[in-house]
């Protein structure tokens, strides 16, 4: 076969440098988490000679996998400052970063199907307006008008009684937000390093001094973790716990569809949530896998039960074929918050936790992390996330309460 | 979708089953003299092993009896079934081995 008429190569958007001996900082996870933190390092913190180390490919793990809604509707006070902080960031960074990676702010819908779930969701329309995120309740016609293809027949069996609604959530494309994170951390002189896996760390008493990986030693005076679903394994190495647990998540897409789905909609009660991506695909995801699991798979019947939910919510679906289904690793906390801060090995820091909402919170985890890191103290949105409220009681219990299928 | 051998009902789908998390975490000896540390430990902490797991399964719509087993989380090889309260069997066979349930005073721990 000829490859005389292929075009040229487009220029490659990062570099692919050789490790260097050592860097001031090493952020462990080339996901979006590990990106952002970089980038907030370089440009707000001056830490340019710093390395990201990524396993396997570029935001080839839950970056790649998730189904990129963006929301802060969250019920409790620290938690809706972070992701609400994000939020914000999300509207600037396309500028910011130069990159269009399609943030569009087409609102997000929280259905309710039983009269727990309307005062569940009233309340937390009213306690999101106190936190200036905003939030409309939406009684079964309005859900009707902004989105005609839900069914609002009250003969199912878990019949839309009404919503909350967010009308500055809405979904980004992942990839692209990774590679607009990556191109400027290129660009600020980091090291993104593929394919290279850390296999321990090196500790001068309790002191993190540097990380063992399959590309050598690298000497370095801080390490951040930012490595979801194997967050628990790098702990093991360097010798403390996370109280994290990883299962699978799965999600799925239909085959090209002309636009019908003008929004997104989350249900929490039958267990999915569905957007329209840019290209045509519905986008589908649920609730993670009952155990613990690394495998990147999850099983057949959690697919099964969304895709039931799917069709007696949207019935126009039920002739929509799934063209692919894949799972990520989540990094799961028992209160369904993260884990941002100081660990009990110094010099070393985690970010971990965000269970299965950690693409959202993307900016707002590099920010405050690299907060973090710098400084060596979290930052004011993350401190109420530290390590130490499962000691001291000082939980941020989403589980039930942030309007998410857990 | 897991095929899970209960010990007592033999192999059945996953969807009978509700998961328990890891296995072998007694309840405090002295819980009136554990710091706020170790009440976090055994509240909040629990192993998250890549690999080899013991975990607990409950087969709530067969015969409602928990039970252990050693399943790889990574490849989610089940490698073994053994009864509450009976230690965790040695790995190194692949082959799945059911052991006889213990007595129903021991099938609760």
């Amino acid at each position: 076969m000829s490859t005389d008429h292929l075009p040229e190569h487009p220029d490659f958007l990062w570099r692919n440098p050789e490790p260097k001996s050592s860097y001031d900082a090493v952020i462990v996870g080339g996901g979006g988490h590990g990106l952002a933190t970089a980038y907030y390092l370089a440009k707000n913190h001056g830490m340019t000679n710093i390395a990201i180390l990524e396993k396997g490919w570029l935001a080839g793990g839950n970056m790649a996998r998730n189904t990129t809604i963006i929301r802060s509707n969250y019920l409790w006070d620290e938690s809706a400052a972070i992701y609400e902080h994000a939020l914000k960031l999300w509207e600037i960074l396309p500028e910011e970063l130069e990159y269009d990676f399609l943030f569009s702010q087409r609102g997000v819908m929280n259905l309710a199907h039983t009269l727990g779930d309307v005062r569940e969701s009233m309340r937390r329309v009213g306690a999101n307006k106190l936190n200036g995120v905003d939030a409309e309740w939406l009684d079964p016609k309005q859900v009707k008008e902004l989105c005609p293809i839900l069914n609002i027949n009250d003969n199912i069996r878990y019949p839309v009684m009404g919503a909350t609604y967010q009308p500055r959530a809405g979904i980004a494309k992942h990839d692209h937000v990774a590679w607009a994170f990556a191109r400027k951390c290129d660009e600020l002189g980091v090291d993104i390093i593929q394919n290279c896996e850390v296999t321990g760390f090196l500790k001068d008493g309790n002191r993190v001094v540097g990380v063992k990986t399959n590309r050598g030693t690298i000497h370095t005076e801080k390490v951040g973790l930012c490595a979801a679903g194997h967050s628990t394994v790098l702990a093991e190495m360097a010798g403390f716990r996370l109280p994290v647990q990883s299962h699978p998540l799965q999600a799925l897409v239909s085959e090209l569809h002309e636009p019908v789905h003008p929004t997104v909609v989350m249900s929490n009660h039958v267990h999915v949530y569905v957007s329209q991506a840019h290209k045509g695909e519905l986008v589908m995801g649920a609730g993670v896998d009952s155990y613990n699991g690394y495998g990147q798979r999850g099983s057949f019947h959690v697919i099964e039960h969304q895709m039931a939910a799917a069709v007696e919510l949207f019935p126009i679906f039920a002739r929509a074929h799934v063209l692919r289904t894949w799972g990520g690793i989540v990094d799961t906390t028992m209160d369904a918050s993260p884990i941002v801060g100081t660990t009990p090995v110094e010099n070393m820091f985690v970010n971990c936790g965000w269970g299965t909402g950690g693409f959202k919170g993307t900016p707002a985890a590099g920010l405050t992390f690299a907060h973090t890191i710098a400084t060596g103290a979290p930052h004011q949105l993350n401190k109420p996330f530290a390590l130490e409220r499962f000691e001291t009681g000082a939980l941020i219990d989403e589980h039930g309460a942030a309007a998410v299928a857990h | 979708m897991l095929l899970i051998s209960c010990p007592n009902c033999g192999p059945r789908d996953e969807t009978e089953f509700h998961y328990g998390g890891q296995a072998h975490v007694p309840y405090p000896e002295n819980p009136a003299e554990l710091t706020d540390r170790e009440w976090a430990e055994y509240l909040f902490y629990r192993d998250n092993t890549k690999g080899i797991f013991a975990e607990r399964w409950l087969h709530s719509t067969g015969c409602r009896q928990w039970f252990n087993m050693l399943r790889d989380t990574v490849t989610y090889d089940i490698q073994a079934v053994y009864p509450m309260g009976q230690l965790r069997p040695a790995t190194g066979s692949t082959a799945p081995t059911v052991t006889t349930p213990a007595s129903p005073e021991g099938a609760i721990k």
